[in-house]
């Protein structure tokens, strides 16, 4: 055999090699990945196939799209509808048809042409002073905006995707030139400049300089389990807005399965567990957030806040006044 | 001192004109070769570098060009004066913060003789391995309002609330310059040391005859001929200052990297955030122009010859301690608060201990950076070399060209290596489908390669820079010799020139790698599957300000820094003593 001989048999026997290499699955993922670690270890126990991640903050739907055809991601994991909506209106993911997504999701937490799934859910709640602010003293998003709270309110950045999709919120269901008017009635209620994540407002909140801070359910969790961050969660009640009314604000964590997907199959695998009991109940325990999966039992501190009435509106509708929830917030200056 | 170029090199028997007139008749048959200089393999090989190392930068000014949405109208209206204005303050105050820290305490350390000299000589350079958005956090921790100092200020004086009593807020612009200064004036330090170090003693010998004082040396002698060197400093810091994203947004101070953000991210408007990109290299462009008008008329040039120990001056009682105070402060406040916060985190934490993992993590972030490293100082000396056998216009232009990487942020510049890159990737794959019904898939992109390519992009700036202002002090008289006696470019570079700036070498590599341990967004957006290095490990955690379960590993980044450190600066002192010997 001739020397090229031999280097095209190489070269041939590699591509065979890595065509049908182990199972595996990829993933361009926007959550940390010691949150999802777990799960994926727990997939690939039951099925054999490998998860590969790659996790970012940001760039990730651009890398997807410049790789095209070529990209070797097949599902795309976010931890909100806005990046989700991103990967969508740029054409980079497909369809799933699946019995099992839709019997464990229900509809408001997918797409209507399955596009994207939920995976979880978290509300935009309230953690008030347990000490100066009455029970029945906080109700409502709107009622944020009233001279009342004159002072007394930290949230972090107003261009924050969690900010962000609750002005947009308040956006689908005001018109944006009632949502402006709540918005600027907020930031001039706001005890200092937004600055933090929501545990930082917390803290903020047990330290007295405010009284009411907004942030995500699963903080309150998430900071239980902490040594320190426990005191700062014990000087707060929690307070689920808008009972009366609309519903409390939820968003979702998500994934969508890319239009490139070199293992579809596999990745439809994952997408199914990760909607089944026993990934929903990790899910859920671990980071304390809302399995979407109605089936799946809610971890014990979940249970002791009770149900609670979620806002119905479409998350598509959410992700669509983005972009006009940030101007706004520049508009009225949230951050200065 | 300017135009004649004869400082410190009595011994040179023949003028410049002489030398050329040698080196024209030597070198004459190829004579006319040399006219087509852009057939030469240096002046075509820097052009073509320089165009590859500024295809991210290209890609991005493309992308402006094609925004989603016009949003100028939008952001002229509402946060664009504030973003700039603060972008301005922000750059002016660590600019003057990193020049005062940087330059005073290399003149100290490197012209004075007080207590602690020895330590702080290389102990200055610590707060260098510390990122950015690690100190930021942990000075938020001690000094906010539910921070311990606060805390125990209220239990002592009785104060009840804020209202009670003043305490400046760390999270605003002032917090943000201070943090900055303290990681970043090791730049103007490093350039400002290594400036003065090959300064020639001659120049205090007469600086002394003719009477004047340490001050008065320093200030009409010194600090003229170092610019150059601290010039690249500052400039550096400048350039970092306006792509940090970690910091400003940790301290909730909005400045045009703010902005771009919201543009991308929350808009999903990327061509509006290439263009707000564009103007932060148009500020890089007026500062360093800016910069170079002020020098124009000015030229340093030195013989690498030293003939004896720098002289230094004895400092004595309040004197010598006020030196040191000067050295401790930065020192303490830069590195050994934010270490000693570190490690207490690390020993409460153990539920996280040792994970196998680390040394994986470590090793993936030594060969990233040490390739970085490597590669970003050999083009550097290729590119600077090049511009100085060719003084033309197009290799000066092609130089900057290379240097612009280092004014986009990270994220940013990462997608601007996505584009070449996958569309390279793209084509080979589809010419190879159409002709042998091959897939080669994605070669480049996803692959260390990608992220190796995007450090060298991001920081030649710094190694280029740091190469250019040692090179500029050899006077070409060394050249024409090099030349007159029978030795080609490469064989100067390699007896003459390297042996010389060999400071500034070492310099840039260090630089340019504990740059490169720290760098985040790049590494994040750029690695392959499953890859992990202790900086992006670190941001995991540190992302949802979670960094006492990873306190551990920052210490290690940390750790790792301190290598280069040390052998570096056992290399920069014993440079000193080698070129003492008489040769």
């Amino acid at each position: 055999m001739n020397p090229l001989h031999s280097v095209l048999l190489v070269a041939a026997l590699l591509c065979v090699g890595t065509a049908s290499a182990e199972q595996e699955v990829n993933v361009y993922s926007y959550r940390q990945p010691f949150l999802i670690r777990p799960l994926f270890d727990a997939f690939t126990k039951e099925t054999g196939i490998k998860v590969n991640v790659v996790f970012a903050e940001e760039g990730l739907v651009e890398r997807l799209k410049r790789e095209g055809a070529n990209s070797p991601a097949d599902l795309i994991f976010t931890v909100d509808i806005g990046r989700l909506s991103d990967a969508v209106e740029a054409d980079l993911v497909q369809p799933v048809q699946s019995p099992v997504l839709t019997a464990n999701i229900p509809a408001q937490f997918r797409d209507p042409g399955n596009l994207w799934f939920g995976l979880t859910t978290r509300a935009r709640i309230f953690a008030v002073s347990k000490e100066r602010v009455a029970p029945g003293e906080a109700t409502s998003y709107e009622a944020l905006a009233e001279p009342q709270w004159k002072g007394r309110i930290c949230t972090r950045s107003g261009k924050h995707v969690y900010s962000v999709a609750l002005t947009a919120a308040m956006i689908a269901h005001h018109g944006e030139a009632e949502a402006e008017k709540w918005l600027t009635g907020l930031k001039n209620n706001l005890a200092r400049r937004p600055q933090g994540n929501d545990r930082a407002q917390v803290k903020a909140v047990k330290e007295g300089q405010c009284d009411l801070a907004l942030i995500n359910s699963y903080y309150v969790g998430n900071m239980m389990a902490d040594k320190e961050q426990a005191e700062w969660v014990a000087a707060v009640n929690i307070v689920f807005p808008n009972q009366d009314s609309t519903g409390t604000h939820v968003n979702i964590s998500g994934m969508a399965m890319t239009r490139s997907a070199p293992n579809p199959e596999n990745a439809k695998k994952l997408m199914e567990f990760l909607s089944g009991d026993l990934a929903q109940q990790i899910y859920a325990e671990q980071n304390y957030e809302y399995p979407v999966n109605p089936q799946v039992p809610w971890s014990g501190l979940l249970k002791s806040w009770g149900e609670f009435k979620v806002d119905s509106l479409p998350l598509a509708q959410i992700a669509q006044y983005r972009t006009a929830a940030i101007k706004l917030a520049d508009k009225v200056g949230y951050d200065d | 001192m300017s135009e004649s170029g004869q400082i410190g090199d009595g011994e040179t028997a023949l003028t410049s004109r002489e030398v050329r007139a040698i080196v024209a008749s030597r070198s004459n048959p190829q004579r006319r070769a040399f006219q087509r200089w852009y057939l030469d393999p240096w002046a075509l090989g820097a052009i073509l570098v320089a165009l590859l190392v500024a295809l991210p930068s290209g890609a991005v000014m493309l992308l402006a060009i094609f925004p989603s949405e016009n949003i100028w109208g939008h952001l002229s209206a509402t946060v664009l004066p504030g973003y700039i204005r603060t972008t301005l303050g922000l750059m002016l105050g660590v600019g003057l913060g990193t020049l005062f820290i940087g330059v005073s305490t290399a003149w100290l350390v490197t012209m004075c003789r007080f207590p602690g000299r020895r330590l702080f000589e290389w102990a200055l350079l610590l707060p260098f391995a510390v990122p950015a958005y690690v100190i930021a956090y942990v000075y938020t921790d001690l000094l906010e309002y539910a921070g311990p100092m606060q805390g125990a200020l209220r239990d002592l004086f009785g104060w009840n609330s804020a209202a009670d009593y003043w305490f400046p807020e760390i999270r605003s612009l002032g917090g943000a310059i201070s943090m900055m200064s303290l990681v970043m004036y090791p730049y103007v330090y490093l350039l400002a040391r290594t400036a003065f170090l090959e300064q020639s003693p001659h120049l205090l010998d007469v600086s002394r005859m003719l009477g004047q004082g340490p001050w008065r040396s320093f200030f009409r002698l010194s600090l003229p001929i170092a610019r150059p060197s601290i010039a690249v400093g500052v400039a550096v810091v400048l350039m970092e200052t306006l792509n940090d994203f970690g910091t400003v947004d940790y301290f909730a101070v909005r400045t045009l990297t703010a902005g771009l953000y919201d543009v991308w991210l929350g808009m999903g408007n990327l061509g509006g955030a290439a263009q707000i990109a564009c103007v932060m290299l148009l500020f890089v462009v007026v500062l360093i122009t800016l910069e170079r008008l002020g020098r124009r008329r000015q030229r340093h040039f030195q013989s690498g010859r030293r003939y004896q120990e720098l002289p230094g001056y004895d400092l004595r009682g309040w004197r010598a301690g006020a030196a040191t105070m000067s050295c401790l402060l930065p020192l303490v406040a830069g590195f050994v608060v934010p270490a000693t916060v570190l490690t207490h985190y690390a020993l409460n934490n153990l539920t996280t201990p040792w994970d196998a993992e680390f040394e994986i993590y470590a090793r993936n972030s030594l060969l990233l950076s040490a390739s970085a490293a490597l590669l970003a100082v050999l083009i550097g000396i290729f590119l600077a070399y090049s511009r100085r056998l060719h003084k033309r216009a197009v290799l000066l232009a092609a130089v900057r060209l290379a240097s612009l990487g280092y004014a986009l942020p990270g994220a940013v510049l990462a997608i601007g290596v996505i584009i070449p890159f996958a569309a390279f990737d793209n084509r080979v794959d589809a010419w190879m489908r159409e002709h042998f019904d091959v897939s080669t898939g994605l070669l480049l992109s996803g692959t260390v390669f990608a992220v190796i390519f995007a450090y060298v992009v991001r920081f030649l700036a710094l190694s280029l820079g740091a190469i250019q202002a040692s090179l500029s002090k050899v006077t070409s008289n060394m050249d024409m010799a090099a030349r007159a006696l029978g030795h080609g470019p490469a064989s100067t570079l390699a007896r003459v020139h390297l042996p010389l700036i060999r400071g500034g070498v070492l310099t840039a590599a260090l630089v340019v790698f504990v740059d490169c341990m720290k760098e985040l967004p790049a590494t994040l957006i750029l690695r392959p599957f499953n890859f992990d290095t202790l900086a992006t490990y670190v941001f995991q955690f540190a992302s949802d300000e979670l960094l006492a379960e990873c306190a551990l590993a920052a210490l290690l980044i940390v750790a790792s820094g301190l290598i280069p450190v040390f052998l570096l600066s056992r290399t920069l002192s014993r440079t000193r003593r080698i070129v003492i010997e008489p040769d």
